[in-house]
């Protein structure tokens, strides 16, 4: 066992779990915060995407262990309280999901894109959004509509 | 996954010691291809020695004609540093289609050259631009480094700590990526360096990353696409899989070769 303390969605926690735990089991068993999902448990699919100290990464792929002490956002901490946050008021507003297993990894993977792409002065072309979108499996969609959310998104982040 | 003791590294002579006095100790460093072996149980390490906090395993740095590169760096740093993409934008290019952006956030050039998946790219890139890796105890050329299929010459408990790229007078990298993987099929890394012409391929050949020797022949009297028209690479050195035979692989090393040349 190891003692595990991290700050998630603005919030100090710390548990103590066996070295063998995965963020994301870190995440959605000790944390209870369900939003993150489990998707294939392969890295291929992205269900699972969280933010580690400002990056995207895949929580079934990273021990809770080696991001200990670092900052974490899910989907749950991205709304202002009943506020949503941009990207997830785009995903409402373009039906960006069917079923919506998909949409939380959807969700981190689009907001780490567009600060990415923001902060580098590069445009987020659609190509770019279909491109930095490899990691994420929709199988619903046809991915238009994420892309449309997308893009949505972006120009409203944009101008605000 | 296998229960496992996991310990932080604060330095490369602290992993090195940690992990020799652990039974079966394994080196963890973005993990993007150790946690998924392991939570299929195809790895069952007694300890993990955790890397990726080790400051002198950080970052980029370019002295002269030499790009330095800390082997725990992830490659989207690789991808998106300006230096690299100055100084040889091959490899920052050949950095920034590896994976998907979330693995390219935690995997690290140490992590897949010590791997040498097949398939990666890494390994086309460093021996393309016949990198020095730098490890703990010793110095290696890429040549001697790379040993076939998951092979490598490391010895039990030594730790790449950097790659050492000279900088080419030209290069480029295509590939061909697995539609579900992002591993290459068929990965080519063509170079005009100092050591002469260089063709590194990935992803195709059946004992891992190879020099195709016949192709730097031809693009060192012409370095133009047109050279390798007649140039053809033997399909019984080829991998074949679900993916692709072995005359399919054969056929798409030309064909990356031709792109790498043209793009260079």
């Amino acid at each position: 066992m190891t003692k595990i303390s991290m700050t998630v969605n603005d919030k100090a926690v710390s548990r103590d779990v066996p070295d063998n735990t995965l963020l994301v089991e870190f995440i959605r068993e000790n944390l209870r915060l369900t939003g993150t999902h489990v998707g294939c448990d392969t890295s291929q699919c992205g269900a699972c995407v969280v933010h580690v100290d400002g990056k995207a990464i895949k929580s079934c792929t990273t021990l809770a262990a080696s991001v200990d002490g670092a900052t974490v956002t899910t989907v749950e901490g991205l709304a202002n309280g009943k506020e949503l946050h941009p990207v997830q008021q785009a995903f409402k507003d373009n039906h960006g999901l069917q079923c919506g297993f998909c949409t939380p990894g959807m969700i981190m993977s689009a907001t780490d894109m567009i600060a990415r792409y923001q902060a580098s002065g590069e445009e987020l072309t659609e190509a770019a959004i279909r491109h930095e979108l490899e990691g994420n499996i929709c199988r619903c969609t046809g991915y238009h509509n994420i892309v449309k959310s997308i893009q949505d998104a972006a120009a409203k982040m944009a101008n605000a | 996954m296998f229960d496992t003791t996991y310990h932080r590294a604060a330095s490369v002579a602290d992993a090195a010691e940690t992990a020799a006095k652990a039974d079966d100790a394994a080196y963890l460093s973005g993990g993007q291809t150790l946690l998924p072996t392991m939570k299929q149980r195809l790895a069952s390490p007694s300890d993990l020695v955790d890397l990726s906090q080790i400051a002198e395993m950080q970052g980029i740095s370019v002295a002269g004609d030499t790009v330095t590169i800390g082997a725990g760096t992830p490659h989207a740093d690789v991808a998106g540093s300006t230096d690299v993409q100055n100084a040889i934008p091959a490899l920052a290019a050949l950095a920034g289609n590896i994976g998907d952006p979330a693995v390219r956030a935690r995997g690290t050039l140490g992590g897949s050259i010590a791997n040498n998946d097949p398939a990666a790219d890494y390994p086309a890139a460093c021996l393309g631009l016949n990198a020095t890796i730098v490890t703990n105890t010793r110095e290696l050329a890429a040549a001697d480094f790379f040993e076939g299929l998951f092979e490598t010459a490391l010895e039990e408990g030594e730790i790449v700590t950097a790659v050492r790229f000279p900088v080419p007078s030209r290069a480029a990298y295509a590939k061909f990526p697995n539609p579900a993987s992002r591993y290459a099929m068929a990965g080519v890394m063509v170079a005009q360096t100092g050591d002469g012409v260089r063709v590194a391929v990935t992803g195709a050949g059946n004992d891992g990353v190879f020099r195709h020797e016949a192709m730097e022949a031809a693009l060192g009297t012409n370095w133009s696409a047109d050279a390798l028209a007649d140039v053809s690479t033997d399909a019984d050195d080829m991998l074949s899989d679900m993916h692709g035979s072995a005359e399919y692989r054969a056929h798409l090393v030309g064909v990356m070769a031709k792109r790498a040349v043209e793009s260079a």
